[in-house]
């Protein structure tokens, strides 16, 4: 069921999305963005979402007692545990069914909502779990890489050259040294479930993956590029463009993974060069600055370059062959 | 209506497991750990079978089940685990969220020493360090009182001038692993007893949409606590009244504490768990000898039944205090706990502090006869924190 | 809103009013303040949809403005605006104004 904009703006124009107005979220934060998207095409395919939220930006910025921005049920247990915790909600509702005590046509939507610090890290063992289960969950990562809402501490999504308070570029380290974790692969890994990359910036192939995401039949996994315009270093109107161009520089291919089978989403024409991505944000300015930022940024390219090519490889190779 | 079912020799676990059928919680998340595993086997024997419609979670730990109990009873069903231990231990960040939270889950404990080293064997050091967590804690002598304490929890923690999470436990390998003969009663009374839960502001009431987990600044957390003290308060009016309808149910009394020949006692042994057994047997040998005296078995060991105490012993020559845990740098829990709250009575006994059965340590009639002896002899020590069975 | 006695809140921490952080208006944070220029605008809806804190007022997927009330000025409106309708204006010289 495809849907354009002014279609969804005409239908919320009243019907509440899920999350209101008065968050504290900083202007321009990719997060709240995220969840309207969500939210919207959820209610619009006719689920009522039940969110699940991992401690962090999002979830503190949007429930300080006695204020809540969520106008739909919502839960938040502890960091690591949403997936857990989403596991349990999803699971009270098969069981309270079976038993009759749930009214009939109801449809929910069981979302969690978790930054990388929540899923990389700390929340990976209760994610996988969750997957190798199979509960009905739809897992959203707002991926800003790396701990902000405690002020920018490296995450395993923290990509290499970027500054953060616990690895900061100083005179010997250049900033954070490991790649960015692959977590759309990690949970592809599960087989039998549904993981698909998106961005702000391609609405249309976001609700398109939000909607297959919620109609699969099996947990489902998407990783939003969500920028954080406070430690990115970027302007509060960036977010959007920070968006593009990580797809256009291959930073954030966008695909999807169903059962196995790979589909690139989204192949630009044009590609541009990785550097373009990292000069734009100041968390790269003290990497930069250095003699081996050249080398650091070459190995970047290469990286993107050859994980492009391998994605396309493995839509080639898994075109048509589901594992099940 | 016949009020027991059948007499059966079965572990503490089976006994543990078949309440759980009876009461058929909506959602089992558990993890197995020695000694709790049998629990979670049994009942996962049940569920495949079709016995009980509970879904049951095969989590991949016991952080992730209690997380998932939380979302459960959130959701507003009626949730369950079990666990020992470590297991305990690594749940113990959820354990506090789901006492904060309100949440009436029910969790068999099956009581095993905390690493390390590695000890599969039972102690007490697993549920000290939950003292603090805002759970009720209850404690089995055997596994009639498993059984029957794992029911009658249900009501305690849905009771909504209480609303707290409900640990019962039972003592590693001896209870869990021990056969003995229990009662069971008929599925219908269990049923009859538990009732239907009475879920609070569940999240699948997308009617009425409601925010659980927010953050609390300064201004709010302290009113948060505020409002656990009162539910812990109200349990000691509460739980008379539970243990009242389940004796009319099912014949057994149940109260915060059990005295043992305790009316002319002059020496007074206390202790958690199983270990009683073994002190009324002491006890009964010494009174045939003409000792005077007696055993106070705590059953309700959070909220501690201070009252109680002061009441009970007030005035007795002695009282001595096995603990199965240590708190390294201060004394025993259950002595400090007893100790403190003898503080305000007007008459003072003696008291002595002994610490027994670490890591499964046996503990046997010989020891506790010591024990009384010192006391009999007023050869005890406040200050002195004192051993059985240890090698010195 | 006035604070509260340990009494009188749902226990559990549970908040019962759902959507509540509406009273408390973040359009005070505004350092910088969007204006339309509607006669450039051609109702994409593409500022509604970006928008961070819901404070764009559309009526049927007609851009009507903009609620003061909630907008911090981040600016994500105009520079998604394919017509550049939309102006970033310093708060400043609206002191005193409605909003």
């Amino acid at each position: 069921m495809p849907v354009n904009i002014k279609q969804l703006a005409q239908e919320f124009e009243k019907k509440e999305i899920g999350i209101t107005q008065g968050h504290r979220l900083c202007p321009g934060c990719g997060a709240p963005i995220t969840v309207k998207f969500v939210l919207m095409i959820a209610k619009h395919l006719g689920y009522e979402p039940i969110v699940g939220l991992a401690t962090g930006c999002l979830e503190v910025s949007t429930t300080v007692f006695p204020y809540t921005a969520w106008s739909v049920p919502y839960i938040h247990n502890a960091f690591e545990n949403v997936a857990a915790t989403m596991s349990g909600v999803e699971t009270a509702y098969r069981a309270l069914k079976a038993k009759g005590r749930i009214p009939e046509g109801k449809r929910y939507a069981f979302i969690a909502f978790a930054g990388d610090g929540g899923t990389y890290d700390i929340g990976l063992q209760a994610l996988s779990g969750m997957l190798e289960r199979g509960h009905k969950v739809l897992y959203v990562l707002y991926d800003n890489e790396g701990y902000m809402n405690t002020g920018n501490q490296r995450s395993g999504a923290t990509p290499p050259g970027s500054d953060t308070t616990t690895a900061p570029v100083g005179k010997k380290l250049p900033g954070k040294i490991q790649l960015k974790k692959n977590i759309v692969e990690i949970v592809a890994a599960h087989e039998n479930v549904y993981a698909a990359t998106a961005v702000l910036s391609e609405p249309l192939d976001f609700f398109a993956k939000v909607e297959k995401a919620l109609n699969f039949d099996g947990p489902s996994f998407l990783a939003v590029f969500s920028p954080c315009v406070r430690f990115w270093r970027v302007n509060e109107d960036q977010t959007v463009e920070i968006s593009k161009l990580a797809v256009e520089t291959k930073y954030w291919p966008l695909y999807e993974v169903e059962r196995g089978v790979y589909r690139v989403t989204r192949k630009p024409r044009q590609f541009r060069p990785v550097e373009e991505f990292v000069k734009a944000q100041g968390r790269f300015r003290r990497l930069l600055e250095r003699p081996d930022a050249k080398e650091i940024v070459q190995e970047l390219q290469e990286y993107v370059d050859r994980r492009w090519e391998r994605l396309l490889a493995l839509e080639e190779a898994t075109k048509d062959k589901p594992i099940r | 209506m016949q009020k027991v079912l059948e007499k059966v020799a079965i572990t503490g676990a089976e006994a543990v497991a078949y309440a759980m059928k009876q009461i058929e919680p909506d959602v089992v998340a558990a993890y197995p750990i020695t000694p709790q595993t049998p629990i979670v086997e049994y009942f996962a024997k049940y569920v495949a079978d079709g016995v009980v419609k509970t879904e049951m979670i095969p989590v991949e730990s016991e952080h992730s089940a209690m997380s998932a109990l939380v979302g459960a009873a959130a959701a507003g069903a009626r949730a369950m685990t079990a666990t020992s231990a470590n297991g305990l231990a690594l749940m113990h960040e959820i354990v506090y969220i789901a006492a904060s939270y309100r949440l009436p889950i029910v969790m068999p404990v099956v009581n095993r020493a905390l690493s390390g080293p590695l000890n599969i064997h039972c102690d007490h050091s697993d549920v000290m360090a939950e003292r603090d967590s805002g759970w009720i804690q209850l404690f089995a002598e055997s596994n009639q009182e498993a059984y029957d304490l794992t029911i009658l929890a249900v009501r305690l923690a849905e009771h909504e001038a209480v609303r707290l999470p409900v640990m019962v436990n039972l003592d590693g390998f001896i209870l869990s692993h021990g056969v003995e003969p229990v009662e069971l009663y008929p599925d219908e009374l269990v049923k009859k007893f538990v009732g239907e839960p009475k879920p609070y502001y569940p999240l699948l009431d997308t009617d009425h949409p409601v925010t659980w987990g927010p953050i609390d600044l300064y201004d709010y957390y302290f009113e948060h606590k505020r409002q656990q003290v009162e539910a812990m308060e109200n349990v000691k009016k509460v739980f008379p009244e539970i243990a009242k309808e389940f004796e009319e149910m099912f014949g057994r009394r149940y109260n915060f504490v059990e005295e043992y020949k305790l009316d002319d006692a002059d020496h007074v042994m206390i202790a958690l768990g199983s270990t009683n057994s073994t002190i009324k047997y002491v006890v009964d040998e010494l009174r045939e000898e003409g000792y005077k005296v007696g055993a106070l078995k705590i059953w309700m060991f959070r909220p501690f039944p201070k009252e109680t105490l002061q009441r009970l012993l007030n005035g007795r020559k002695t009282v001595v205090v096995l603990d199965r845990a240590l708190s390294f740098g201060a004394e025993a829990p259950l002595y400090e706990a007893v100790k403190s709250a003898l503080y305000e009575v007007a008459a003072r006994p003696l008291l002595g502090s002994y610490v027994y059965g670490l890591g499964g340590r046996d503990v046997k009639p010989e020891h506790i006869r010591k024990a009384f002896e010192d006391a009999i002899r007023g050869n005890l020590i406040a200050d002195e924190q004192r051993y059985l069975g240890l090698r010195e | 809103m006035p604070l509260k006695s340990w009494k009188e809140i749902p226990i559990g921490g549970v908040i019962v009013t759902p959507g509540s952080a509406r009273e408390y208006k973040t359009g005070t944070w505004r350092v910088m303040r969007p204006i339309l220029h509607k006669e450039k605008c051609i109702d994409c809806m593409f500022c509604w949809l970006y928008c961070p804190d819901q404070a764009i007022v559309q009526e049927n997927a007609v851009m009507k403005g903009f609620n003061y009330d909630y907008c911090k000025g981040c600016g994500l409106c105009a520079k998604v605006c394919p017509k550049q309708a939309i102006e970033m204006r310093p708060e400043t010289e609206f002191v005193g104004e409605e909003g």
